[in-house]
Formats: C-alpha cells, structure tokens, sequence
C-alpha cells in the first residue's frame, strides 16, 4: 500500500521485476554496512546517480518521444556548477547550494530556449540540433580553462560534514565507521530515491499522460485541444532541471568535476545504452538498466580476468576473454540484449508475467 | 436564422498551381446536421482539414461563432469546441481503449497542467470515459490497446475520442467506412442521438447514400475542390449536378456554370 503511494500506482507489473527492483534499491540503501573497501560504495553511489540520469532521460526519449543527444550537457551543467561554486566560493554549504541553485536556473533556461526554438522541427532536426548546442557546450567548457579548468577540471573540496576525515559514529557490531564518505553516499542515495518517486509521480499525473499521448500520436494530441510544443517544452525542463541534480549528485560524490566525466558524448551514449536494455517507458528500465550497465562495466573485467586465467591452457580464448577485450563483449551483451528484449529488460518481464 | 456556429468565406487552398478546395462559402447551424458529398478527390477531406486547423489556408476565412479562427492553431481551435474524427483512424496505439478515451476527457476538462496529481485518482473522468465507451460499446474492451483492436472497433474509438470531448461542433469524416454492417447502426445511432439534443452543429463526410439520406438536414455538394449544390436533401440528391457529379463524366467548369445558384 506503501509502495503503490510511493510510486504513484505505477506498480512493477511484474513479479520478478519487482524483486528485481527490491534488491537493488535494499542492497544499494547498505552498500556502505555490508561491503568494505571503496569499489563498492564507489560503484553504488555511481548507479544512484545513474539511476536519476537515465530516469531523467526516459522522461523524453520513452514518456514523450523526444530524442536529444544534450542530456550530458545538464548533467555537466549540474556538475561544474556545483563544483566550480565550492572551488571559488570555498567548501561551504552556502557554495554548494548557491552553485546549485544558479545551475538548475541555467539549465532550466537553457532547456527551455532549446525547446521553443527547436521543439517545433521534426524529430530528427531537434536531435541534431541537441548535438551542435552540447558539442559547442563541451567546447566551450574546455576552453574557458581560466574558469572550468579546462580540459583538466577542478578539483574541488566538499563541506567538511561530507569528508572522509570526519567520523560521526561507529557501528561496532558491523564494524563500520560512519564517517563524512559513508554520509555522502547517503545524501546521494536518498536524493537518488526522492527523485526516482518523483518521477514516477510525474509520468503518473494528467500532465504525463499528456506527454505519452504526445509520444503515440502529436497529430491526435493536438485535434484534442493539447499544446503540443508547450507540452514538450515543459518536460525539457523537467528532465534538464532532473540532470542538472544528477551532475550536482556526482560533483559531491567524486569531488572533481571536468569534461571527461559529466560532458562527453561517451556518457551520452552510456545513457541510451541504459534506457535501451533497461527498457524504455517504464522509469523501472532505468533502474535495472542503470545497474546492471554500471556493474558490467566495473566487473566485467574483473570477471574476464579470471576467465583468461582459467582458460590458459586453450589457443585464441585467453585473448578473447582477456580484460582489455571488455568492451567487445559489452557490446555483444547490448546487441544480444537489444536483439533478444527490444522491449527491454522490464518489458520483457511483463511480457512474462502477462503469459 | 440564428447566427451561424461554424462559417467559411472564400476558403481556398492552393497545393502549387492547384486548388484543391477553391473559394468555398458556407455556413453552419447549431441543431442542423449537414452532410457533405462529393466524389473522390472532391476536396472533402480537405475543406474539414481548412476549417479544424490541420491545414492552413491559403485564402479565405474560418469564423467560428462569430469569431475568426483562420490562424488559430489546431489546439486552440479544439479547446473553443471543434471536434473531429478522422477519415483515417488516428489514435494513441499503446494506450489503452480506456486511456484513449480519457485523455479526451481531460482535455475537456482542461487540466493538462497538474503535474503532482495523480491521474488514476481522477476518478470523475474515468467515469466520465466509461460513458462515452458505452455509448460506442467498447465497455468491454477498455483495457484492450488501440493498436489491438479489429478495425470496426477502432472506427468507433475514434468516434469516442471525438464524443469525449464534447465540443460544439462534430466533423465526422466517413465514421462508417470499413465497419461490418452489425456495427455501422451503433454509429449512426449515436449521430442520431446527437442531433436529437438538438443544439449541436454537425459536419458529416459521408459516401453511402442512404446514411446521408436517414441522417442529413442539409447537403453540401463539393466537386473538384468547388461547392456546387447546397439544399435540402430531397432537391439536391434529385438535382442533375448531384447524379453527375455521382457519375462522375461531367467536367468541372460544366457544373459550375450550371448549378451554383
């Protein structure tokens, strides 16, 4: 009952996918208690902000039918305004909110100019036109270096609440020192949390419907009497204003901030690849996509590794299987994936669950 | 007679050196049912696309209730009560027959911006929906999608999405075509009740004959782009231009000469 409020009645439809959903979200809110070393919690906090990046980005591609190749852009909006605030302003609270309370306005605006003056084009233009501003942005981005620091970033110190240094408590019977780090995964997590059920409270509303009406039919929208470019232009924002969080979710985790991490166009199509095998449409596809790409990447190679080891003996295996080969076979899982659910993961398990 | 609803003024519109619908004055009442015929290529489609928005003039003016909506946009034109169901169906494929007929209904309700509340505790327009779905009877496929349904049964959701919005005036292009004949009566039926409220303005696109002569009050003859017989049925479905025009062989310049009167 708790669940059907939280996420807006938009239930998993899916038995499998709703334990699918729990564990994550369960094994992501104690990452920190269970697992020691910083790979996990690394990773962990890096699918949290995932998960609201590519939830953000559904918004358009899966509820409203736009394809914009400039999601990365906000991302790095939210990043570098965060960071470069608590660069020059100095590591305060103050900084940080004042960065991003100036990011989400630019943005906002930044989306919403897009979208009026380019919403009205047909599809393929907008995403064209989405690729030039976030192309011209990164550019830009690394060549004001007296500001950004250019194509090497800044690095940047957090509030002193949020360092490693500080240690708030112990939890002996875990063994677990819950210092600044473990505190800043949980603001991550938790804003990772608030903003995914504010999503799906989004998609839910007359105004989200509106927007799949849109994504089906904006002929038949608009004969009922919907301003279909108002429509899309407010979700631009929306999902901008949503990614521009993201960025500030990852400045205060990785404390450095540059174009390599939040603006180039390798994270762009990370986040089509995660919406496409999670499942488009759905804001669960975000979730799994998110996190299932994100421990591809960081284990796969791992697991790799021991394969080639394993496999030593063999001719031409080994170096199939040898770590540097990952992305080869990341590639094959995405097009076995594509191939397989083109539906995405989430829909091929409600597929499942309706048979 | 009362101030017309719906009225054109010269409507033409130019595609290069042709002219699919030339110079068309007409007018509509409230409480009369007016159906509109011709043969293919006549313009028909065409001259309703002029006055709901979906193509623009090239000269010409559309008023509606005495207002000028000549620029409006297809939106704004349907939120001041233009209804239109299409030749072609048109609806929102991977939503359901409920869904579609909803978001009619919060279209008439006009609460499209409310972005936090939720849409399945808007109790009051899936009732409403669950009517119009009635009336059309699909109650018993509401959870089908669309993009399922036989063709007969999305001819009438079309015809649903146009009731649901309940505007003034009805643009029904050929709501019959392609329908088994056990469904043909629900749609007429429902035209019928309709005009029997008495102050709605109805526009009908109609082929068959005798559909046109059980439901029209009025027929409008358009041929090649032109209106060239306007009258009651009787008169009109018995005036030679009609039977040539029907035919077929009587070139254009022919029939205006002789029958636009």
């Amino acid at each position: 009952m708790i669940v059907q409020s939280a996420v807006s009645g938009d239930m998993p439809k899916s038995r499998i996918l709703g334990y699918l959903i729990t564990a994550i979200l369960l094994t992501l809110a104690f990452t920190p208690l269970i697992f020691s070393g910083s790979q996990p919690i690394n990773t962990a906090a890096k699918i949290c902000i995932f998960i609201v990046l590519v939830a953000s980005y559904d918004l358009l591609i899966g509820y409203t039918g736009i394809v914009s190749f400039a999601h990365t852009m906000f991302f790095g909006i939210g990043g570098y305004g965060v960071g470069l605030a608590l660069y020059g302003w100095g590591p305060t609270w103050i900084s940080a909110g004042l960065g991003l309370a100036i990011a989400l306005i630019v943005g906002t605006v930044l989306a919403f100019v897009i979208g009026l003056l380019s919403l009205r084009v047909r599809a393929i233009f907008y995403a064209m036109i989405t690729l030039a501003v976030a192309s011209a942005f990164a550019i830009l981005a690394g060549q004001l270096s007296e500001y950004t620091g250019g194509e090497d970033g800044r690095s940047f110190r957090v509030p002193p609440l949020l360092r490693p240094g500080t240690v708030l408590f112990d939890i002996p019977a875990l063994g677990v020192s819950v210092n600044g780090r473990v505190l800043s995964y949980y603001v991550v997590y938790v804003s990772a949390l608030l903003l995914l059920l504010a999503a799906f409270r989004i998609v839910n509303s007359p105004f989200g419907r509106v927007l799949q009406a849109i994504r089906e039919n904006d002929f038949r929208a608009e004969s009922l009497g919907y301003n279909v470019v108002y429509h899309r232009t407010v979700a631009n924002c929306l999902a901008a204003g949503m990614a521009v969080l993201a960025g500030a979710m990852s400045a205060i985790w990785v404390r450095y901030t540059g174009p390599d991490t939040t603006l180039s166009f390798a994270i762009m199509l990370d986040i089509l690849l995660m919406v496409v095998i999670g499942g488009m449409g759905t804001l669960y596809g975000a979730v799994v996509g998110a996190t299932l790409f994100i421990l591809a990447q960081n284990y796969l190679q791992k697991l790799m590794s021991i394969a080639s080891e394993a496999t030593a003996g063999l001719p031409l295996i080994p170096h199939l299987l040898h770590p540097d080969r990952w992305l080869l076979w990341l590639g094959v899982l995405f097009i076995l994936s594509v191939y397989f659910f083109p539906s995405g993961i989430v829909g091929k398990l409600r597929e499942m669950q309706r048979r | 007679m009362s101030r017309p609803v719906l009225q054109t003024q010269g409507l033409t519109i130019r595609f290069g050196g042709h002219a699919a619908v030339n110079d068309v004055s007409c007018a509509f009442h409230a409480g009369s049912l007016t159906a509109i015929v011709g043969p293919n290529g006549a313009g028909k489609t065409t001259y309703f696309n002029l006055m709901s928005g979906q193509l623009p003039a090239t000269s010409g003016s559309v008023r509606l209730d005495g207002e000028e909506v000549t620029g409006l946009s297809v939106a704004e034109r349907a939120r001041r009560g233009i209804g239109r169901a299409f030749q072609i169906t048109n609806l929102f494929p991977n939503l359901s027959v409920a869904e579609n007929v909803r978001l009619a209904v919060q279209a008439k309700a006009r609460s499209a911006a409310s972005l936090w509340s939720r849409w399945d505790h808007h109790t009051e327009w899936i009732d409403r929906a669950d009517l119009f779905l009635e009336e059309v009877n699909l109650q018993d496929k509401r959870d089908t999608a669309a993009a399922a349904l036989p063709h007969g049964d999305k001819r009438k959701l079309e015809v649903a999405l146009m009731m649901a919005l309940e505007p003034h005036v009805y643009m029904f292009d050929e709501p019959t075509a392609g329908m088994s004949v056990d469904e043909v009566p629900i749609v007429l039926d429902l035209i019928k009740r309709l005009k029997a409220a008495g102050d709605k303005t109805i526009l009908l696109v109609e082929h068959k004959m005798d559909v046109v002569r059980s439901l029209a009050d009025r027929i409008v003859v358009l041929h090649n782009g032109q209106l060239v017989a306007d009258g009651d049925p009787e008169t009109v479905i018995a005036s030679p231009i009609v039977q040539e025009a029907y035919l077929g062989a009587t070139p254009a310049a022919d029939v205006k000469g002789e029958a636009t009167s």
